[in-house]
Order: C-alpha cells, then sequence, then structure tokens
C-alpha cells in the first residue's frame, strides 16, 4: 500500500514538471535577449558607449610612453631609456588589423537597423555614431596599413569546411578614404548640432573629421610621389597623384563649412596666453574650442580616470612617489617662434664663445610664441602654485661643474665648508628617472587639480581628439596645396593670435615648412606627429638614422631629428666678487641615455601585414618594402 | 610519511622522464650558406639592412625564415633538408635579383641535402673598386672608383657617398666614430673619388681602425658598401 502511494506521489510530481509547455522556455534572468535590447534606449546606449571605448589609439594620455618614440620628448624612466637606444622601428609597430572591432559595429548597424524607431526614438542618432565610428576605425586602419579589406556586414561561416566566400582581397588605398568620406556625408544630418556633446558625435566632429581625413589622402595623393617605392601595383598603398586636388578641396570645404558656422571658436578665456592654451585642455565648463573627447573621471577606480598627472608631475611637488616621466626636448621647444614671426635656436654664449649670463632660468625663453609655456614647463615656471626647482647643478669659471647624483643633493663648493644644495629637486640629472633629463617637464593636458597626482585618485582630464584649431590649420593646409596661400594665411593668423602673435603672416610668408613647424608647435603631444610625419612622406628623412648634432635651422620641415636634446640650466658659481654669481647659464646637452639615432625605414610607412593573416587569407597583398 | 613520499617521488620523475618524448624535437642541422655576389665578389652592405627569406612549402600554413646579410654580403641559416624556395624580397639591397632560369622569377628553388654552399649572383646598381686607404697623422684618406652597373631603364644616379670609420669592424652610418660624405654634384671624376677625415681621439686608444666607403644611390633605402679595411695608425 505504502509503495503504491509512493510511486503515485512520484508519478504525479513528474507529472506535473513536464506539464507545463513554458517550463524550457522561460525567460533568462542573467542576459538580455536581442529584442530586449533594440526597444530600451539606455541598453543601446551602453552598448554604442563599448564601441566608443574601443575608439583605437596611439598616442593618448594613458600611454605617455608612445610620445617619446620620435623627437617631441625624452622618455624619463627607466624602463624607457630603449626607445632612445634602439634605431630602428619594427615594420610591425603601429599595426592593426581588427576585423573583431568592425565586426562588432557591423552587427551593431544591422540589428540597429532592424529596431521599431518608435519604441527607439534615437535610432537614426545611434545608427549615424556607429557609422562615425565605423568610419573613424577604418581611417585608423588605413592610415596605419594602406588599403584594407572593405567588410561593411556581418560576416557568417556556413560550416561547409571552404571558407573561401569569406575572403576578400584588401581594397585600393584611396578607396578606403572614398569610403570614410562618403559616409561622413551621408550620416552628418543624423547627427546633433549641439557644442556641448564632447564624448559623442556631432555634426562638428563629422566635418572635423572630413577635414583630417581629407587632407590625409591629399597629401598622400602629392607627396607619395616623393616616395614612389611605396606603392603596390594594385593600388593597396598609394594615391594617383591626380586625385590630390580634389581631396584638397574636401578638406578645405569640409573645414570651412565648420568654421564659418560659427558655432565653435578658439578656447580665448585667460588673460594669460599661456594659461589659456593649457587651460583648454582642462576646462569641462562651455569649452567651444573642443570637438571630440575621451573623457575621464577623478576616481580610485583606475579604469576611468586620467593618469598622466601622475607619471608627469614635477617630482619637487610631486604628490606622490612618481611623476616626471615625459621630458620635451630642445628639439620640439625651440621650434616654437619668436613674437617677431622669426625662428631662432637659444643663445648660450656670445660670438666670442663665453657665456651669456640670464638672471632668471626663464629669461632665455621670453618673447617666445605663448603656446610654448602652455605646453612645456621651463626651469623658473611653476606648477600648482609651487616653483619648479630646474637646474643642473653650479658651473666654476674654469668651467668645472658640481652637480649631484640625487634629487636636490648636498655637496661643499671650493672655498666653502658647509653642504648645500648644487643640484635642483627636478634634476636635470643624467639617467635618474623622473627627473627632467632634457630640462624640461610637459605641461600640455597636465591637470592643476589637487589630488591629480595620486595614484589613488588620478585626474579628470580629457583627452582631446578633435579641436577646433586643428581644422584651422586643416584648412590653412589644404588652401595652400590648392595655391590659395592668402587663404592659408588667414586661417594660420587665427591659432597665431591666440599664441600671442600680433605680426599676421600674409600670403608671401606661406610656406611648406610654415604649415609644418604650425602643427608641430600647436598640436605637440596630441598624437598628431608620426601620422602627419607618414602622411607628407618626409619620416624616413626627418629620422634617417644618421647622428647629427641639433638642427639650427628650427622650423625646417626635413630638418634631421634622429635625437632627442636637452637644455640644462646651470648656475654660475664665481664668489670671487663676479657680479655674474648666482646667474644662470645655459648648456644643450644630449642626454645620456640617448644612445642611438632614430631610423624610419620605407617600409615602416605602412606596418607589416603578418604571414598569419595571409595564410588565413591568401588574397592579402603585403605591404611594400618589409623584408 | 614516508611511504606516502616516496611513490609520490617515483610517480614524479617517471612523468617527468615520460614527458621528455613529446617535448624534445631534432635541432636543424643542415646549413644553408654563401654569399650575395655579383660576378663572384660579394656586395657588401649595412648589418641587419638585407634579408633573404626561406619558404618552405607542403605545410598547411606557411610562415618565412628570415636570413640576414652580414656586412660582408654573406648568409647563413639552419635548417632542415628539404624543398625550400629562397626569395630576395622587392627593394631589399643595393641591387636587384636576376631572373631565375628555372622558376621564371626570382625565386630560387634550394633542395637541401646536407650542408650547401650556394652564391647568390645579384645586379647591383654600382660597384666600389680600387678602394684604397692611406693614414698621415690623425687623417685618413680615401680614394675610390664606383662602376654603374645597371645601365637600362632601372639605371639609378648616386645621391651621396660617404666615408665611415668605427673602432670595430661593423662600420656603417650607425656604428661610426667618424664620417664624411660628398654630394653626387660635386664628384668629378666617377673613377677616382677622394675624401678625408680627421680620426677623433678613440677611447681606449687603439692603433688601428676599421673603415670603409658607403654609397646611397637615389630611390634606393639600403646603402652599397666596399669591403670593411683595417687600417693601422
Amino acid at each position: 500500500m505504502k509503495k503504491i502511494f509512493y510511486i503515485a506521489i512520484i508519478f504525479t510530481a513528474l507529472g506535473w514538471g513536464c506539464d507545463d509547455e513554458s517550463f524550457l522556455n522561460k525567460e533568462p534572468k542573467n542576459i538580455l535577449l536581442e529584442s530586449q535590447i533594440w526597444e530600451d534606449e539606455s541598453t543601446v546606449l551602453s552598448i554604442i558607449a563599448d564601441l566608443y571605448v574601443r575608439f583605437p589609439e596611439y598616442q593618448t594620455v594613458t600611454g605617455w610612453q608612445e610620445f617619446t618614440n620620435f623627437d617631441e620628448a625624452f622618455a624619463s624612466s627607466n624602463g624607457d631609456y630603449w626607445r632612445h637606444k634602439s634605431s630602428e622601428y619594427g615594420y610591425d609597430w603601429w599595426r592593426m588589423w581588427d576585423y573583431e572591432l568592425i565586426r562588432h559595429v557591423n552587427l551593431f548597424i544591422e540589428k540597429c537597423e532592424l529596431a521599431d524607431e518608435v519604441l527607439l526614438p534615437s535610432k537614426p542618432r545611434f545608427l549615424a555614431e556607429a557609422r562615425l565610428l565605423r568610419a573613424a576605425y577604418y581611417f585608423e586602419m588605413v592610415k596605419r596599413m594602406g588599403g584594407v579589406p572593405l567588410i561593411l556586414e556581418s560576416m557568417q561561416y556556413d560550416f561547409s569546411g571552404d571558407p573561401t566566400y569569406l575572403q576578400f582581397p584588401r581594397a585600393k588605398e584611396y578607396e578606403v578614404y572614398d569610403f570614410i568620406l562618403s559616409e561622413l556625408v551621408d550620416i552628418k544630418g543624423d547627427l546633433p548640432d549641439d557644442v556641448n556633446i564632447k564624448s559623442r558625435a556631432t555634426m562638428a566632429l563629422d566635418l572635423a573629421m572630413q577635414s583630417r581625413v581629407a587632407l590625409y589622402a591629399g597629401s598622400i595623393a602629392k607627396y607619395g610621389q616623393n616616395t614612389p617605392t611605396v606603392t603596390l601595383p594594385g593600388g593597396e598603398v598609394g594615391i594617383p597623384a591626380q586625385m590630390a586636388d580634389a581631396y584638397y578641396q574636401k578638406a578645405l570645404d569640409a573645414a570651412e563649412e565648420l568654421l564659418l558656422d560659427g558655432t565653435y571658436s578658439l578656447y580665448e578665456k585667460k588673460e594669460d596666453l599661456s594659461d589659456n592654451f593649457a587651460r583648454l585642455f582642462q576646462d569641462k565648463a562651455n569649452n567651444p574650442e573642443v570637438i571630440f573627447v575621451k573623457d575621464y573621471l577623478q576616481s580610485e577606480d583606475g579604469a576611468i580616470s586620467n593618469p598622466w598627472t601622475l607619471v608627469n608631475q614635477p617630482w619637487s611637488g610631486a604628490e606622490d612617489l612618481e611623476g616626471g616621466r615625459l621630458n620635451p626636448s630642445l628639439n620640439l621647444v625651440q621650434s616654437f617662434e619668436k613674437l617677431d614671426n622669426t625662428y631662432e635656436t637659444f643663445q648660450t654664449v656670445d660670438d666670442a664663445g663665453n657665456f651669456i649670463f640670464y638672471d632668471n632660468p626663464s629669461d632665455i625663453f621670453a618673447g617666445r610664441d605663448a603656446r610654448l609655456e602652455g605646453t612645456v614647463m621651463i626651469p623658473g615656471s611653476k606648477f600648482k602654485g609651487k616653483d619648479l626647482d630646474i637646474w643642473a647643478g653650479f658651473i666654476l669659471p674654469d668651467g668645472t661643474k658640481v652637480s649631484g647624483t640625487y634629487f636636490g643633493d648636498k655637496k661643499t663648493l671650493p672655498g666653502k665648508d658647509v653642504e648645500e644644495q648644487v643640484v635642483g629637486y627636478d634634476g636635470p640629472i643624467d639617467s635618474r628617472e623622473y627627473s627632467a633629463q632634457s630640462g624640461f617637464y610637459v605641461r600640455k593636458h597636465m591637470d592643476e587639480a589637487t589630488g591629480s597626482g595620486q595614484r589613488g585618485l588620478k585626474s579628470s582630464t580629457w583627452w582631446v581628439r578633435y579641436r577646433l584649431a586643428e581644422v584651422y590649420l586643416n584648412a590653412a593646409e589644404a588652401a595652400f596645396e590648392l595655391g590659395n596661400s592668402a587663404k592659408a594665411a588667414t586661417h594660420m593668423n587665427v591659432v597665431r593670435h591666440r599664441a600671442g602673435f600680433t605680426i599676421p603672416l600674409v600670403a608671401s610668408d606661406i610656406n611648406f615648412d610654415r604649415i609644418f613647424n604650425e602643427r608641430r608647435v600647436e598640436l605637440a603631444f596630441e598624437g598628431h606627429q608620426l601620422w602627419d610625419m607618414k602622411r607628407w612622406r618626409i619620416a624616413h628623412e626627418i629620422w634617417n638614422g644618421i647622428t647629427q648634432e641639433l638642427t639650427n635651422d628650427p622650423g625646417k620641415a626635413d630638418a634631421v631629428q634622429t635625437r632627442v636634446f636637452g637644455l640644462w640650466p646651470y648656475k654660475y658659481y664665481d664668489p670671487a666678487g663676479s657680479e655674474n654669481n648666482g646667474k644662470y647659464v645655459f648648456v644643450e646637452k644630449l642626454p645620456a641615455e640617448v644612445t642611438t639615432a632614430h631610423r624610419f625605414r620605407l617600409g615602416n610607412y605602412y606596418s607589416e601585414i603578418n604571414d598569419g593573416i595571409i595564410n588565413s587569407n591568401p588574397l592579402i597583398v603585403k605591404n611594400p618594402n618589409q623584408n | 610519511m614516508k611511504k606516502i613520499i616516496l611513490p609520490f617521488l617515483i610517480g614524479i620523475f617517471s612523468m617527468a622522464m615520460v614527458s621528455c618524448e613529446y617535448d624534445n624535437y631534432e635541432k636543424p642541422n643542415v646549413r644553408l650558406y654563401g654569399n650575395i655576389v655579383y660576378q663572384g665578389e660579394p656586395i657588401n652592405v649595412k648589418y641587419n639592412d638585407v634579408n633573404l627569406q626561406l619558404w618552405e612549402s607542403g605545410w598547411d600554413l606557411n610562415y618565412r625564415i628570415d636570413v640576414t646579410v652580414s656586412p660582408e654580403g654573406a648568409y647563413s641559416a639552419l635548417v632542415f633538408d628539404g624543398d625550400y624556395k629562397l626569395i630576395i624580397p622587392s627593394h631589399q639591397g643595393p641591387f636587384r635579383s636576376i631572373e631565375n632560369a628555372e622558376t621564371q622569377s626570382d625565386t630560387i628553388l634550394v633542395s637541401l641535402n646536407g650542408d650547401y654552399h650556394m652564391d647568390i649572383e645579384v645586379e647591383p646598381y654600382y660597384m666600389v673598386r680600387n678602394t684604397q686607404f692611406s693614414v698621415s697623422g690623425n687623417t685618413l684618406s680615401t680614394n675610390f672608383g664606383l662602376e654603374k652597373i645597371i645601365k637600362d631603364i632601372d639605371a639609378k644616379d648616386i645621391e651621396t657617398v660617404y666615408l665611415y670609420v668605427n673602432k670595430t669592424k661593423f662600420v656603417d652610418f650607425d656604428a661610426r666614430v667618424a664620417d664624411a660624405a660628398l654630394a653626387a654634384g660635386d664628384i668629378v671624376d666617377m673613377n677616382s673619388i677622394s675624401l678625408s677625415l680627421t680620426i677623433p681621439e678613440l677611447v681606449p686608444t687603439q692603433n688601428y681602425v676599421f673603415a670603409r666607403v658607403g654609397v646611397k644611390i637615389a630611390g634606393v633605402e639600403d646603402l652599397l658598401f666596399s669591403a670593411v679595411e683595417k687600417v693601422n695608425l
């Protein structure tokens, strides 16, 4: 009897369980279904946010080291001296072949297109953003690799054992540029025109990107003629020269559309022009110049805060046990013009070879472009209200130098019997990491807020990817290349006026060197240098592997810049009554860790496509001039 | 306790012994070597500047073996027996490759069965001839000639000629203690080009230097050199 009862219970239980059809069709509680995603604005926003976060970057605030690979800066950090000791750039540097990213954005576009516009009112904006991001991803790839396969829809493998239908050859280089430009033109109307949107795509970003992309394509077409071997017969690398003018015209049109619109303007809020230039990268409230950024937030969460201030803060006033890594080079510093529009190297000795004495260490830098002190912390300047202490030691009348090996080291000077400080708390000391080994610290992107130099907090400063000054310079360059130097001068003068220049340039002043140098000083440490040198095809000339002294001709586009130099201030020590006792003198210095000249080979113009990629897709042709 | 440890150790040892079989491969044992030559004369290049590639077909995936050409124009690779394709990538070196009769391209088929010496004949744009070095005091002078080899449509002009001096046998624009340059426009007689430089103080002192001449050919990235010569001071 009991047995029967139990059996009955079991059967009833099983019967119940099986009875319900929906038992196997329950909605999962830990993942979202496609249908749930595409009917909710905030969920779609979080997906597009992921695509924004994955925006490819080379030189940026989270990787200070990459700024020291060329001639803008010295790397004052034990783990990075090799950057000044190795000659050649690997052929795989700057490689990007990220079709996972492309697939994800393609999937986004395909699924978003199917979404219901009633439930998802921002659908056109989301779609435009995704297409802009896809265009930006392709721009990143084409400037690194040349033409790449243009994959515009997600691909699905049918498990037939034959994947050849998924293999696509590389597009021609100009086809990729044309695709990017046509996408940007296409989606512009769906993007918001709002100057307060900085970290998402706007109409202004669309135009700014058009001007940059078209300018790159135009200069590759024009200057590619100087490097005839940097081409491929199928056009995957290299753009026909006759296409140059059309691209330059597009760059000019897009830039002027944004400039004449007037919604954006250069940042001019501070009276001190150097401060103003530095604040431009920090001021998040009503910043009229900044167009597109990656935003950061001061936080204990390391993933969302900006480490730039922490790793680069002056050692003398550091809020933590690190700083001082990025040291701008003398190569860059001497490129800043004097206010009468002329170039000059720094005067350390007079015609007879005697030192020139300066009362204050900053005097030697006086009368220059205001952007110098907005970009670089020079000896004698302040950061966060604290004086910097950059001086390399004492120099005696017979030329002997007395210096130390540690920050603020003490020694007894000749003729004295007490020890005193013989080197600054910021150095410069050769091979002492975090000291200003070039004599300079970086100021651009540095956050003046308290706590920004602490490991546990870091900074809220954003990383500016696009800003209006670049658009002015894009317009100036495009106009110059199209033969309209007067217009080029007009655009350049707007940017130069903000930097304190009172004498406007006229049409006859404009030449390629001017265009080159204006970008060099305005856009230093903003991640433009490598791409500019590549598209102008001068990278192999300025980084030619030849050990040469620092150029005496700053502002010359083709001057050799294979090694980074520094400028060290010394205090003159002559207590025997010389009026110059205690004044400052300067010595041009090659940092001891700089041992090798950089060499950019022709094969570096387009990064190597490795054998693995070619093995899985034999239609891919290799880039030229590599082994 | 001991009872447990002993079998445990034995177990580990026997595992170690057995696993040796799996990750021990035979090492490459066949040497392919030779020189890059023009009419039997090696073509000198810069260290680490010129590469050849070896490809072995028949595998699922193709990965190349890079072979670097030494400053004296020699190369060597340690590989296995088998059939290889040897390629000089385009725009490598101050020369162009000669079409191989067998493959009708610049690919050379190499069948290895034991060590193999093979000189690769190429056509350089120029050859440095009759290089002579002389020293007086601390001035080092050289005199040499340049013979134009390629005279057809691929012919290229000279851009600059250099004289390099270094303390070691590696002598080029990367490794040098002094150099002198002469632009092509200043060359009067291609058969007799003179260059001289002042040898700087050598630390530590040595009573010899190594010298050679480098030639930059317009539109060719890799420099052509003369043979390195030891010059006594």
